[in-house]
């Protein structure tokens, strides 16, 4: 029986939050209500990307792209746009213009993206293997064992020019090549989905909306090196990606696609997945790899690089999620095909979380080269509430801020390391006029003293001595000395500490005084925080010349610092303030002043 | 389901295909558009939506989409459709049943002819003489 429609509910983690389940669950019961339910399928897939405005709902083939979508819209859906044929209008993504944007074609979101990675997310059905083999599924498995040798795997991901996607953007056929040439008899494979920038969930959508590109890509690279075995180390705080790796494990090793005998080839491969406890230090490979083997996640000297001697001291690949999504398609379309796509330095796409203050906050796929202006203001939608844009934090905790002026630059690993931030993962935080550098350089520099393992002195006393100093900036007592300080301390880390955690550790802050001085300058000698987030170096007044005296400001503070009597003019008592705010939300007239 | 086979793979895969491209959007350069309105559902167009998908599976035809609209205005002719397909005309086909549908898709969509017998509205009568005569 043929459908007729088909109802695409997003089920990645954002809009499982925003009950998209629930969606699911009540379109499946009116469709059955309202005698449609063989006629219509309700397919839940991964993410759509378009997180801002989700919960999404597609329906095709009219593609009609509903937003915001709540559970109880469930049955105008199906008695409008599945019986009667009319699209609900309400629901239809419509920021844009005069015109209701109804199609994904016309959303400008969607314009400059290039899907690879994502090709199947928003499309197909997770949880069936089915539709991933419908869509050219484990087709590159069947050339990697059938007709490929492992020099022909090597060369085409050599053509392709792939570079790991991790953040230091290794070759990927390198990585393989190393491992394959090392004679062992036991080799491994491992897919780091150890996800923890603050603000980046790239590989967990990827995970959750396609879990089996990876898989596959993991059994090509053990035909292709020789290695039987494979871990998947992801953080237990993503129980849905692993809930829906371990069906897809599930399914691969019925169908004989994972496990012994693969598709009747002779070679045998099997996945687990370990689960980490969630500290940042172990997204290191080494630390990673540490952590599978049962010990505690600190980073190793290198070399030897886990290419050679990794894993319980064997030859070890190991590749990001976003990495090993791409492989099947390269296998399956060619080396040639991929390196078309990107610069002369970096090939393919880039996935990036888009976050912060930004209209279409989401997860973004776009070829190497896209400006970020292009990321930012085509598909980003610009700053969210007509503020003006201040910078944007590639790379996490490890890059930099990005100002106005390098807006213009092509994103590749070699420009961004250029333009003093890195690619990293693909987190991408967009800050507007009212977020304070320094407190922003703060909050990544406590991430990452928090998350230092110890091991080495430059990252565990360095990056202590740092937050120190920040600290003491934004209350009113930094010097003119401390900026010095502040750089000296973070190129000491730079050059000493064993692993990139502490190596990057002070790049916030490096970076945020290079492109934001005055700011620091405006801390230390002025006293005072131009964006008015440093809550020890703002003071609240009251305009005697405007406040008329009708108390509503003195009835909200909390701490009753404020004291007047009716009709006449009040007063903060600042010994008492706590610097809340809730006095100028309060005013009517505008009488409360910030300085 | 038991261990595939190599060639169990491909077989499953060519079929399962088919069942995908459906869905995908991407490809498809033509288009039947049926008017389900009130009117056009008590004229019957239901049965005729469903004799289009069968047809279209029957024939393995993968670049038309089947989608639905409201009332094309032609009630005296319902159940009525539209018929979009490159290098020709857009027609609106009225009166449309299961066995019209079934001709539409062999004639139209297959044989790039109009079905005149059918034809209201649109095309105007002359350019049915210049493109779409026999």
């Amino acid at each position: 029986m043929a459908f007729r429609n088909y109802i695409l509910v997003c089920g990645g983690t954002a809009c499982e939050s925003s009950r998209a389940d629930q969606i699911y669950q009540n379109l499946l019961e009116e469709c059955k209500a309202q005698g449609v339910a063989d006629e219509v399928q309700v397919v839940k897939t991964g993410c759509f990307g378009f997180c801002e405005q989700g919960p999404i709902v597609k329906i095709l083939p009219e593609d009609s792209f509903y937003v915001k979508v709540k559970p109880e819209d469930a049955k105008e859906l199906i008695s409008e746009h599945i019986i009667k044929g009319r699209e609900v209008t309400r629901l239809l993504y419509d920021k844009e213009s005069s015109r209701k944007h109804a199609k994904v074609e016309d959303i400008k979101f969607y314009q400059k993206q290039f899907r690879i990675v994502l090709r199947n997310c928003g499309f197909i059905d997770p949880e069936n293997i089915d539709e991933y083999i419908a869509r050219e599924g484990y087709q590159a498995l069947e050339k990697a064992l059938f007709e490929m040798t492992s020099e022909d795997i090597i060369e085409e991901l050599k053509t392709a020019g792939l570079r790991g996607r991790g953040g230091a953007g290794f070759p990927t056929w390198m990585k393989w090549n190393f491992s394959r040439q090392v004679a062992n008899d036991t080799k491994y494979v491992v897919c780091n989905a150890d996800e923890g920038d603050p603000g980046a969930y790239m590989d967990r959508s990827t995970l959750e909306g396609d879990p089996h590109s990876v898989l596959e890509a993991m059994t090509i690279c053990g035909k292709t090196i020789g290695a039987h075995r494979g871990f998947i180390y992801i953080r237990a705080e993503y129980p849905l990606a692993i809930h829906r790796l371990e069906i897809a494990m599930k399914q691969a090793r019925e169908y004989g696609l994972l496990g012994e005998n693969i598709l009747g080839s002779g070679f045998d491969f099997d996945i687990e997945i370990r689960l980490g406890a969630g500290a940042f230090v172990c997204g290191e490979e080494t630390a990673l790899l540490q952590s599978i083997e049962g010990k505690r996640g600190m980073p190793q000297p290198r070399p030897p690089f886990p290419a050679v001697k990794g894993l319980w001291g064997k030859p070890t690949v190991i590749n990001n999620v976003e990495t090993w999504a791409n492989i099947p398609v390269i296998i399956t379309k060619g080396g040639n095909w991929f390196n078309k796509i990107g610069t002369s330095d970096s090939k393919g796409t880039k996935v990036f979380a888009l976050t912060g203050k930004i209209r279409n906050s989401g997860l973004v796929e776009v070829p190497m080269g896209t400006t970020l202006r292009e990321i930012i203001y085509d598909i980003g939608g610009g700053i969210a509430h007509d503020k003006k844009f201040k910078a944007v934090q590639t790379g996490g905790p490890s890059g930099g801020v990005i100002t106005d002026e390098s807006l213009d630059t092509p994103i590749d690993f070699g420009s961004l390391i250029r333009i003093g931030s890195m690619m990293g993962s693909g987190g991408m935080i967009v800050m507007d006029e009212d977020d304070c550098i320094v407190d922003v350089a703060k909050f990544y520099l406590n991430f990452s003293v928090d998350e230092s393992c110890g091991k080495c002195a430059p990252c565990r006393i360095g990056g202590r001595s740092l937050c120190n100093i920040l600290e003491k900036i934004t209350v009113g007592n930094g010097t003119l000395k401390d900026l010095d300080t502040l750089e000296a301390i973070g190129e000491a880390m730079k050059k000493g500490s064993l692993c990139a955690l502490g190596q990057t550790t002070p790049n916030p802050v490096l970076s945020s005084i290079k492109h934001f001085k005055d700011e620091y300058l405006a801390h230390i000698v002025d006293k005072s925080c131009p964006s008015g987030t440093c809550k020890k170096l703002i003071t609240y007044s009251i305009n005697a010349e405007k406040c008329i005296g009708c108390t509503a400001c003195a009835r909200k503070c909390p701490v009753a610092a404020i004291s007047g009597e009716r009709k006449q003019v009040h007063i903060i008592d600042q010994s008492i303030c706590i610097k809340c705010g809730v006095c100028m939300e309060t005013c009517k007239f505008g009488a409360v002043e910030i300085h | 389901m038991a261990k595939m086979t190599l060639e169990e793979l491909r077989k499953l895969r060519d079929q399962k295909q088919g069942e995908m491209q459906k869905r995908d959007i991407e490809g498809k350069d033509s288009r039947i558009v049926i008017g389900m309105g009130t009117c056009g559902i008590a004229a019957g167009a239901k049965p005729v939506l469903d004799a289009f998908l069968a047809a279209l599976e029957e024939k393995h035809i993968d670049n038309v989409s089947v989608t639905q609209t409201g009332c094309m205005g032609l009630c005296y002719v319902e159940p009525t459709i539209e018929v979009i397909v490159p290098g020709m005309p857009d027609v609106i086909y009225g009166k449309v049943d299961a066995a019209t549908a079934r001709k539409i898709v062999e004639q139209h969509i297959i044989g790039k002819q109009l079905v005149t017998d059918h034809m209201f509205d649109r095309p105007a009568a002359d350019i049915i003489k210049k493109d779409g005569g026999k």
